[in-house]
């Protein structure tokens, strides 16, 4: 019988199937961090529940963390306690904790990838709905809730029913200044918020074949963002040349025979997928959102259409865009380029490579915030700090910073900040905040013009 | 976990599609530890305005609506993973959200908080909509033992699907914790013979 890769992966882990009802599906790994696991970690406590395997889970602190001066104590009481929490139930069952200040500490979905954590062929979880990211890797990744991430403490499995399958098939070359970020925003504005629920997606064509493994993971990231629970590339000479040497990677003999069970990791030819959308390389343009919704998205050239649905007239309100204007040259006064689906080295590269030797407008506030102390290491070693000082962006420390204003990065109310993240919800950036989301590339753009221009017309 | 039994009662009617995580609690309070206490944020930033006035115009505010059923638009709790959100939900006191499509990560996180996500045809939905704005006092009745969902003393009426095994959990107040822990020795097993 012919299979999808989601087929082959879940397949696999199938401990037991309850007749009408769902599958026990074991858990390979657990990424936890600071929010989302205390309750968790209280409720087994209270029922007298041990933590299954402790080994097989990996905690970090992202979302409250401060990106300046992480060597002080947290200003914010409940942000220390959150992160004090962590720390305390981490030692009491001996969980392995990147902790702030510790050289691997940084965004969960950065780090775990960066550290070999993430392999082809596994299923990984944590209570974050960005975990969709690790899919990159061919792994089903996906984000649960605290009473599931409860559950895969005391028994390293879930039960669940299996998704369905949906296959994005984008084939052709992408034009020049157009990224991965801007592959993902394309999709779901093709396809809505919520084309996805219930499914799991694969990724295939010429266009991720030829993507890095950075790119991937900007693109499996947002599968959430249409409603699906988790997007997945078959891994490929990249992704094993990506986790080769890596911190917790196999290595010699056994990362050969991993090399080798990963190499069937792809969907066979002539299986079957739910749902199959195409599209053409060609006709993807840098892309930006206008709305309160990721699915909210044009390409540079086009108008925010006309909507005359309820929700969507609320929210060009919320926005203080009008239906049939253009996005080009809206002053803009913040830009942010971070988080979990921005924040790794390829993404600074491309960033430092636009602005060297320009500088940033005098209207705009310009963050960056590397994904990881390992990236941070890398723009310093690699000298591209040098450039993002002299062109006036300030370098800030790892995090989740303004995604999502739970730490003391927001943008104020009222602004627009073209932002790298991954969601443009009312408020996601602090109160009244208006994101429009982009990639690196224009956001990088914006700051030096100070309002939304195509870059794509001063590219070599 | 509560046992679920029928639920009868008026509804508070939140028109809006696309009701993101974010907007039923914002992250700024999810700095707790523990799982009580998250309905007085509930919405808060469309409950409040900036200026710190309430919002009269908003449904939650406005004392025509009232009961323990939310009926919301299309697409409801896409976003985040938050289960604060469903926490949320239930502290403010309610049990039941209908929709027309619910997000798959908040309607699992639901279901483990006993808060039943009712998924209805988008027909039905504007029936909901267009009665309850005719009438805040409408009672609607959600009986889960025969997935069925109506408006009291009419005959609009609808039957919902739900998961066999979860809507056992739901009326026995059973969780997955209980399930998956009498699995232990099968899960051993598994691992025994299992190669990555």
């Amino acid at each position: 019988m012919t299979k999808t890769l989601f087929d082959k992966v879940w397949d696999s882990h199938v401990v037991d199937t309850i007749q009408n009802g769902p599958q026990v599906l074991y858990i390979d790994k657990h990424l936890i961090h600071e929010v989302t696991s205390p309750q968790a970690f209280k409720e087994l406590e209270e029922r007298g529940i041990p933590i299954m395997r402790p080994n097989q889970i990996v905690a970090t602190t992202d979302h409250n963390t401060p990106t300046i001066n992480q060597h002080l104590p947290i200003k914010d009481a409940l942000s220390r306690n959150q992160i004090k929490q962590l720390k305390v139930n981490c030692k009491k069952n001996g969980i392995t904790l990147y902790n702030l200040g510790h050289k691997y500490n940084g965004i969960v979905h950065v780090i775990a990838p960066e550290l070999g954590i993430t392999q082809p062929g596994m299923t990984i979880v944590c209570g974050d709905s960005h975990t969709s990211t690790h899919g990159a890797f061919g792994s089903i990744a996906f984000g649960i809730g605290t009473s599931q991430v409860a559950q895969v403490f005391a028994s390293q499995c879930l039960l669940l029913t299996k998704p369905k399958s949906l296959r994005v098939t984008i084939n052709g070359k992408l034009k020049n200044g157009v990224l991965p970020k801007d592959v993902i925003l394309y999709i779901i504005s093709k396809l809505g918020t919520n084309s996805g629920t219930g499914y799991f997606c694969e990724y295939a064509g010429e266009v991720f074949e030829n993507m890095s493994m950075e790119g991937r993971m900007t693109i499996c990231n947002m599968s959430i963002e249409m409603g699906a629970r988790g997007g997945m590339i078959a891994p490929d000479q990249t992704t094993f040349e990506y986790i080769k040497g890596r911190e917790f990677a196999p290595a010699n003999d056994v990362f050969h025979e991993r090399v080798n069970h990963w190499k069937t990791l792809r969907t066979d030819e002539g299986a079957l997928f739910d749902k199959e959308y195409e599209f053409d390389a060609a006709d993807i343009e840098p892309m930006l959102t206008y709305g309160t919704n990721p699915g909210m998205g044009i390409k540079i050239s086009e108008k925010i259409p006309e909507d005359t649905n309820e929700s969507a007239i609320k929210s060009l309100e919320y926005m203080g865009f009008q239906q049939g204007e253009r996005l080009i040259d809206k002053p803009i006064n913040y830009v942010f380029i971070g988080s979990c689906t921005n924040s790794r080295i390829e993404d600074f590269r491309i960033v430092a490579d636009f602005i060297k030797g320009k500088q940033k407008a005098k209207n705009v506030t310009a963050w960056l915030v590397p994904g990881s102390k390992q990236v941070e290491s890398q723009i310093i070693d690699e000298g591209l700090i040098d450039i993002f000082e002299n062109a006036g962006f300030e370098l800030r420390q790892p995090g989740c910073s303004a995604c999502l204003a739970m730490n003391d990065d927001k943008i104020p109310s009222g602004e627009y900040c073209v932002s790298t993240s991954n969601r443009n919800f009312e408020g996601r950036q602090g109160q009244g905040s208006r994101t429009i989301l982009a990639s690196p590339l224009m956001a990088a753009a914006t700051a030096v013009a100070g309002k939304i221009v195509d870059y794509t017309k001063h590219l070599n | 976990m509560q046992k679920f039994t029928t639920i009868i009662s008026s509804a508070v009617l939140l028109v809006n599609e696309n009701i993101d995580t974010d907007q039923i609690i914002p992250a700024r309070f999810l700095k707790a530890t523990n799982r009580d206490g998250f309905g007085v944020n509930l919405f808060r930033d469309w409950k409040f305005e900036k200026s710190g006035e309430v919002n009269k115009d908003f449904p939650l505010n406005n004392p025509i609506y009232s009961g323990s059923i939310l009926v919301a638009g299309n697409n409801f709790g896409c976003g985040s993973s938050r289960e604060h959100a469903a926490w949320a939900l239930s502290d403010y006191g309610f049990k039941v959200i209908v929709s027309s499509y619910f997000a798959d990560i908040f309607k699992g996180n639901a279901l483990n908080n006993g808060l039943l996500p009712v998924q209805v045809s988008e027909v039905f939905l504007k029936n909901l909509f267009d009665g309850i704005k005719q009438n805040p006092k409408l009672e609607i009745v959600v009986n889960l033992e025969t997935q069925i969902i109506s408006i009291k003393n009419s005959s609009v009426s609808e039957i919902f699907e739900i998961d066999p095994y979860k809507k056992t959990c739901l009326i026995n107040g059973y969780d997955d914790i209980d399930f998956l822990v009498a699995s232990k020795n099968k899960i051993e097993v598994f691992e025994a013979l299992y190669r990555l």
